[in-house]
């Protein structure tokens, strides 16, 4: 974010398919120049629509999309300031890697030699210098999508759109492309707008995140705000995992509200907002901690037994189960070399967290 | 080194040198199938190989082997009828395949790309001259050019041959396109390309060898159709086809099948042509 100057206005988007199907609903938001934006959401849940409509693939129902202060509306793609990277990587399959790159400028007429010129120029961005004169059917996955990153970086667009480019690769090379991805938007300095239905993704490369759910837009925030402070349940628990519990408000004292749930009985929460009747009360599994004896008293504490074991390797999730059948996942962090686990099944232990930790969710 | 000779080989390998039984899905190596596989070649291959062996066969008659000579491919290449015959054979495949390639590709463009009322009865109509009995479809062109008083000739020959070899071009090509990137056009589009440079730049190369294997199957089915042909030809248009059937009506000569075994030689060479053009872009599009 270079100067926060906004460079995408999304004003009261909406896209209709048909007569029932409501791809988009009234999306509103900004993307600032520089900034490395993720939607992010379940498959069917409007943003790829939404990236097309920017891209000018896709025509908005209502509303209006301003890109660099000027309105798209009637736009054709062709004469839009963005550029975008294809989830099939879109190579054409004619062309070896220097077309390809080059093709962008040699349709709008560039001058031959300056066009040379761009073409090396994004290709040592990219690092595919050596394999310019290669067929896009001699290059591997994560190289064809090198070249359509070139292909569409050559055209120096003000925004580059990202349609899940990393869903093909395989985990590692897809966690390299990732890291990869940051330092090219820093380098070049273009506002990246990614899609991407992998929370890890979004979370570890993007400056702001939009959840997206069936269509609307459920909150705009940075990665550790999102995590820590989601605004509602769907975000609370499509990103990263999350113990979920439903109670209602019993009482109000100073800034702590008491919930009372049925199954883990009432817990005092700190808490700042307006709540009453029923809401949300969730607590991440890796803030819980577990002991065999009681905690303090200024701690959350349950009594649980427990019921499932996940070994992940760098960590355990442990599943619990309090006397009236209430169901609590548990990070532990396997910190310290040995194979026999901390827990069995069976064990009775002590759950506890910081109520700081606890999260109201009243929507 | 009398002692490496009597250093038998590990278990392992000894194992490995022993053919394994065939699995039972590898069909190929079994010995029933085989022999099924063998006849059936047999029976299909025989009486061609046995035209070409004749074609050098230095006898009047077809009968017994009497010694190599290409007497006979000399005098079919001197017999004028049969020189003017191949030459019309060879301008009616050339005619109708230039004009059932350009409607036959941009059909299959259209079926690929398009939505459009009637859709499905139309493709069922555009398979028909694949499916029904070459001797309808002949009987039907001859009946409509007589209705309409168009004189049988070069003309109505190859008329006919483009109504029935476009639909093959038009299947070639709309089986290619169902394995196109549309994303491919919208790449084009997005990095500033116009809707016609964009036409023209990402369709054709795509196209090209679905419109290659089309126009060389169409030209082939030209060269070598007999029934549609007789029934549209008129006095003074016998093509090669026709020529070689009224002479095998006199006698088998070996020039017969000279002239046959020429036509062989081409019809194969322009098929396994359109093959490999064929097998070559399935690759790419598949690494694609």
């Amino acid at each position: 974010m270079k100067n926060g100057r906004t460079i995408i206005s999304i004003r009261n988007i909406c896209k209709h398919f048909g007569s029932s199907v409501m791809a988009v609903d009234n999306a509103n938001f900004e993307i600032a120049e520089g900034e490395f934006f993720a939607l992010l959401g379940p498959s069917g849940c409007g943003k790829t629509t939404l990236l097309r409509m920017l891209a000018g693939f896709e025509n908005p129902t209502d509303g209006e999309i301003v890109i660099d202060g000027q309105v798209m509306e009637g736009v054709d793609p062709d004469k839009r300031p963005v550029n975008m990277v294809f989830q099939s990587y879109a190579v054409f399959p004619h062309m070896s890697v220097e077309r390809n790159v080059g093709y962008g400028l040699r349709v709008t007429g560039v001058p031959a030699d300056e066009t040379k010129r761009r073409v090396k120029e994004a290709l040592e961005l990219v690092k595919m210098e050596r394999f310019a004169e290669r067929m896009p059917s001699q290059l591997s996955g994560g190289q064809r999508q090198r070249v359509a990153l070139a292909r569409a970086l050559v055209k120096r667009p003000k925004v580059l759109l990202l349609d899940e480019p990393l869903s093909a690769l395989d985990a590692k090379l897809r966690e390299a492309m990732q890291l990869e991805l940051v330092r090219l938007q820093q380098s070049v300095g273009i506002t990246f707008v990614i899609v991407t239905h992998d929370q890890d993704e979004a979370l570890s490369m993007a400056n702001r995140i939009a959840v997206m759910e069936s269509g609307r837009v459920r909150q705009i925030a940075p990665p550790a705000e999102l995590y820590e402070f989601p605004n509602c349940r769907f975000v609370a628990d499509f990103i990263g995992k999350m113990n979920l519990f439903e109670g209602k408000v019993a009482g109000v004292s100073g800034n702590q509200i008491v919930v009372e749930s049925n199954g883990l009985g009432r817990i005092a929460v700190p808490y700042s907002g307006s709540a009453h009747g029923a809401v949300g009360i969730a607590v991440r599994p890796e803030k819980i901690r577990l002991d065999r004896t009681q905690p303090a008293p200024d701690r959350v504490g349950l009594r649980g037994r427990v019921i499932e074991l996940a070994y992940y390797g760098d960590e355990s999730n442990v599943f619990l189960e309090n006397e009236t059948g209430v169901t609590v996942g548990v990070n532990v962090a396997n910190d310290a070399r040995k194979t026999e686990a901390a827990f069995s099944i069976g064990d009775e232990l002590w759950l506890s967290w910081n109520p700081a930790d606890t999260l109201v969710l009243t929507e | 080194m009398a002692t490496d000779v009597s250093i038998a080989p590990p278990l392992s390998i000894r194992r490995a040198r022993r053919k394994p039984r065939p699995t039972p899905l590898e069909y190929g190596r079994k010995r029933w199938l085989q022999i099924v596989v063998a006849f059936n070649f047999l029976f299909l291959y025989f009486p061609i190989f046995s035209l070409i062996a004749f074609s050098f066969n230095n006898s009047k008659r077809n009968v017994t082997w009497q010694g190599f000579t290409l007497d006979f491919y000399n005098q079919a290449f001197h017999n004028q009828g049969l020189q003017e015959a191949f030459a019309r054979s060879i301008i009616i495949a050339l005619c109708s395949t230039a004009v059932s390639t350009v409607i036959g590709a941009l059909l299959g463009l259209a079926l690929y790309r398009y939505r459009f009322p009637f859709k499905g009865p139309f493709e069922g109509l555009l398979y028909l001259p694949i499916v029904i009995p070459e001797i309808c479809m002949a009987m039907a062109m001859r009946s409509f050019f007589g209705r309409l008083g168009v004189p049988l000739g070069l003309v109505t020959i190859t008329i006919s041959h483009i109504a029935f070899s476009f639909p093959f071009v038009a299947v070639v090509v709309r089986s290619r396109m169902s394995g196109f990137d549309e994303s491919l056009e919208e790449a084009s589009r997005d990095l500033g390309a116009s809707p016609a440079q964009t036409f023209f730049n990402v369709t054709p190369p795509y196209m090209t060898p679905g419109i290659v294997a089309g126009a060389l199957l169409a030209f082939t089915l030209s060269l070598d159709d007999f029934v549609i042909t007789f029934f549209t030809s008129g006095p003074g248009s016998t093509t090669f086809p026709v020529k070689i059937y009224s002479m095998v009506r006199q006698s088998v000569t070996p020039e017969v099948n000279a002239a046959s075994t020429v036509l062989i030689a081409l019809t194969l060479t322009v098929t396994v042509i359109a093959m490999w053009i064929q097998s070559r872009s399935g690759g790419k599009s598949i690494a694609s």
